[in-house]
C-alpha cells in the first residue's frame, strides 16, 4: 500500500516562496512594459541584428558604383542609387553597421573614461576630485558641436579620431552624473568596511559602488548613446564626420538633399533624402522610449 | 543685500576664469596642427621665403605665452587676425581679415536665433506650465510622447521633412540667400527664415517644455506648496504667490541652456538652408582647416554659450527669495 500521507505544508508553503530567478522576472517586468516601450525594444533588436549581419543582407557591396546613376525606386534596387551609381538600399544597410557600431564603441569609451574618473573622484574627495571637476566645468563650458569641429580641423577627420574626440568629449558628462551618484554611495559604511579590510581602489570601485549606482547608469548609457549617434550624424551631415566611400546616414542625407526639389515631380526621388534621416530618428526615438521606460521602473516614481 | 552682492561677484569672477581657460583651450587648438602647417597652407611649391613671412606673420617665432597675449588682446579688440585662405605659394596674399568674414554672417545668426527664441520661449513656458498642472491628464501624455519625438529627431531630419511639405503643399520659399541684400527689410528676412526657424522651434520647444514641465512638477510636489493648498487658497492663488516666486530661477535656467542649445543648432540649419551665417562659415572653414576663422568662431560661440549659462545662474540668484530675506 502506498503511503498517501506524504503531504506536507511545509513543502507547498516552500513552494510557493521559492525565489524566481532573474529570467522569470525580467520576463514578468517585460510583461507589464508599456506599447512604446515594447515598440523601442523591437525597432532595437532590428537595427542591431541589421548591423550584425550587414554583409550577409545587403544586396550589393558597400562601394559598389557599378549601376547607372540616380536609378529610380525599383527595378532591381529596391531605393534606387545614388549620384555615383551605388545601390541605396545596400548603403542604409551598411550604414547601420558604420553609424550605429561607431557610435556604440564611442559610447562604452566615454563610459569606460567618465565612469572610471567620476568613481575615482567619488572615492577620493580631495584633490583629484577638485582637480577632475574643475577640468569637466570648463571643458563643458564649450558647446560640444562647436569643439569637436574644431578639433576634427586639428586633428583630420578619421573614424578613430572621431571616436576619440566624441568619447573625451562626452565623457564629461559621464563624468558629473556618475560622480554625483557615486558620493552619495561612497561614504556609506559597507564601503569603509571594505577599505578598511584592505581592499585595493579597483575592488572598491567595481564590487561595492558599481552595483548599487547601475541602474542610474544603464539609463544614462541609452541618452548618451542617442546623444553620440545624433552628434556623429551631425558631424558627417556637416562633411566633418566619416568620409567616405564609409557609407553612413549622416553623409548620405547630405548626398541626397538635392532631391528634395524634385518631390513635386517624383515624389520617391524626393523621399531618398528622408531614408536615412528617417534611420537614424528611428533609432533614436526607440532608445529614447525604453530609456524614459527604464527610468520611470527604477526611480519608482509614479508622479 | 549684501550676500546676493557677495554671490552675484563671486559668480562673474567663476565666469571670467571659464572663459579665461576656455580660450587658452582654443588656442592652443593651433599648438597641435602637426608638423609644419606653413607648408601645407601655402602649397608645396611655397618658397622658403613665403614660408618664412608666413611663420614671422603667426609669430611662430615667439613663445607660446606671448602668442596667446596676442591673441587675446586682438581678439578683445575685435580682432581676430586674418584667414589662412586666399593665399598662394608665390607670396601673392588676397587673405582677408577674419573679422571681415565673420561680422556679417553672424548678423544673420543673431537674427534667427532671435527670432526663433521669441516665438519657441513663451511657447515652450505655456505648454511645460499647462502640462505640469494637468498633469498625467490625456493633454499632458499627448505633449509627453509628441516632444519625447520631436527630441529625438536630429534637426536635419525635422528641416527636411519640414522643406518636403513646403515644395509638395505650403509654396514656402527655402531661399535665404538674398537676406544679405542691402533693400531686405526686417520682414522679407523674416519670410526667408520661417523654415529654418520652424525647424529650430520645434527642436527647442521639446527640451524646454520639458524641462519646464519637469522643474514645475518638482516644485508642486514640496510641502509648502501642500501646505497652501491645505489652507483652502485657490490653485491660481497657490500657482502665483507660492510657486511662482520660487520657479524663477529653474525657468530662468531652462530658458538660457536652451538659448545656448540653440547656438549649437544654428550651426546644422544654417548648413541645410544655405543661411549666410556664421556657423556656415565656420563648418566651410572646418573643410578647408582654416584655423584663424575657426578659432574665432568657436571662441564667439563659446562666450555666448557661456554668457547665457552665466546670466541664467545671476537670475537665478537675484530672484532666490532665501538670498532676499537673509535671516
Amino acid at each position: 500500500m502506498t503511503d498517501t500521507n506524504s503531504y506536507s505544508a511545509a513543502t507547498e508553503v516552500a513552494s510557493t516562496i521559492t525565489r524566481r530567478t532573474r529570467w522569470e522576472r525580467a520576463r514578468i517586468t517585460l510583461k507589464k512594459a508599456p506599447l512604446t516601450a515594447w515598440f523601442g525594444m523591437i525597432v532595437i533588436a532590428c537595427y542591431v541584428f541589421v548591423a550584425v549581419f550587414a554583409q550577409w543582407l545587403a544586396p550589393y557591396g558597400e562601394a559598389d558604383s557599378s549601376f547607372a546613376a540616380y536609378a529610380p525606386w525599383g527595378d532591381g534596387h529596391v531605393f534606387g542609387t545614388d549620384q555615383i551609381g551605388r545601390d541605396v538600399f545596400s548603403r542604409l544597410i551598411y550604414g547601420a553597421q558604420n553609424t550605429v557600431g561607431i557610435a556604440f564603441i564611442t559610447t562604452i569609451l566615454s563610459f569606460f573614461i567618465g565612469g572610471g574618473l567620476g568613481l575615482v573622484a567619488s572615492i577620493d574627495q580631495g584633490w583629484i576630485d577638485q582637480l577632475l571637476s574643475r577640468f569637466v566645468d570648463i571643458l563643458m563650458a564649450i558647446p560640444s558641436l562647436i569643439f569637436a569641429l574644431m578639433l576634427l580641423t586639428v586633428f583630420g577627420s578619421s573614424a578613430w579620431s572621431l571616436i576619440l574626440i566624441i568619447a573625451v568629449l562626452d565623457s564629461t558628462r559621464v563624468f558629473r552624473i556618475t560622480r554625483s551618484v557615486a558620493v552619495n554611495v561612497a561614504v556609506m559604511d559597507y564601503v569603509e568596511a571594505a577599505r578598511l579590510r584592505g581592499e585595493g581602489l579597483g575592488w572598491v570601485m567595481r564590487r561595492e559602488i558599481l552595483p548599487n549606482i547601475m541602474p542610474p547608469l544603464v539609463a544614462e548609457f541609452g541618452l548618451r548613446f542617442c546623444f553620440v549617434f545624433l552628434t556623429i550624424a551631425s558631424l558627417s551631415f556637416l562633411g566633418a564626420g566619416l568620409q567616405p566611400p564609409t557609407a553612413d546616414w549622416g553623409s548620405m542625407v547630405r548626398d541626397f538633399a538635392g532631391l528634395l526639389q524634385f518631390a513635386a515631380f517624383d515624389l520617391k526621388a524626393g523621399l531618398t533624402p528622408l531614408l536615412p534621416a528617417g534611420c537614424i530618428a528611428l533609432l533614436t526615438v526607440a532608445v529614447n522610449y525604453v530609456v524614459d521606460w527604464f527610468l520611470h521602473l527604477t526611480s519608482g516614481l509614479k508622479d | 543685500m549684501n550676500l546676493i552682492i557677495m554671490t552675484i561677484l563671486k559668480r562673474l569672477a567663476l565666469g571670467v576664469v571659464t572663459l579665461f581657460f576656455v580660450s587658452l583651450i582654443i588656442f592652443s587648438a593651433i599648438q597641435f596642427l602637426p608638423g609644419d602647417f606653413g607648408e601645407a597652407v601655402l602649397g608645396q611649391a611655397a618658397t622658403e621665403e613665403t614660408v618664412a613671412a608666413f611663420r614671422r606673420e603667426l609669430g611662430l617665432d615667439e613663445p607660446a605665452w606671448r602668442r596667446y597675449l596676442d591673441w587675446v588682446g586682438a581678439a578683445a579688440t575685435g580682432d581676430f587676425g586674418t584667414s589662412f585662405s586666399g593665399r598662394a605659394s608665390s607670396g601673392v596674399d588676397r587673405s582677408r581679415p577674419v573679422v571681415e568674414m565673420i561680422s556679417s554672417p553672424l548678423k544673420n545668426t543673431l537674427f534667427l536665433a532671435g527670432m526663433t527664441a521669441i516665438v519657441a520661449v513663451p511657447l515652450a513656458l505655456f505648454l511645460g506650465i499647462t502640462a505640469a498642472l494637468w498633469r498625467n491628464s490625456i493633454y499632458d501624455r499627448v505633449i509627453n510622447a509628441a516632444t519625447l519625438t520631436s527630441i529625438s529627431f536630429p534637426e536635419f531630419f525635422v528641416a527636411y521633412v519640414l522643406m518636403l511639405f513646403s515644395t509638395l503643399w505650403w509654396g514656402l520659399s527655402a531661399n535665404a540667400t538674398g537676406i544679405n541684400d542691402a533693400d531686405a527689410s526686417i520682414l522679407d528676412k523674416a519670410y526667408m527664415l520661417i523654415l529654418p526657424s520652424m525647424t529650430l522651434t520645434l527642436v527647442i520647444v521639446a527640451h524646454m517644455m520639458r524641462m519646464t514641465r519637469a522643474a514645475i512638477i518638482n516644485l508642486l510636489a514640496s510641502p509648502y506648496i501642500e501646505m497652501a493648498r491645505l489652507k483652502g487658497q485657490s490653485s491660481l492663488r497657490v500657482i502665483l504667490r507660492h510657486a511662482l516666486p520660487n520657479a524663477w530661477a529653474p525657468i530662468a535656467t531652462v530658458i538660457a541652456f536652451n538659448l545656448a542649445y540653440l547656438v549649437v543648432g544654428v550651426v546644422v540649419v544654417e548648413v541645410i538652408f544655405a543661411i549666410p551665417g556664421a556657423g556656415k562659415v565656420m563648418v566651410d572653414s572646418v573643410a578647408s582647416r582654416d584655423i584663424p576663422v575657426v578659432q574665432a568662431c568657436a571662441l564667439i560661440f563659446a562666450s555666448v554659450y557661456i554668457l547665457l549659462n552665466l546670466a541664467a545662474d545671476i537670475i537665478g540668484i537675484v530672484t532666490n527669495p532665501r538670498l532676499l530675506h537673509p535671516k
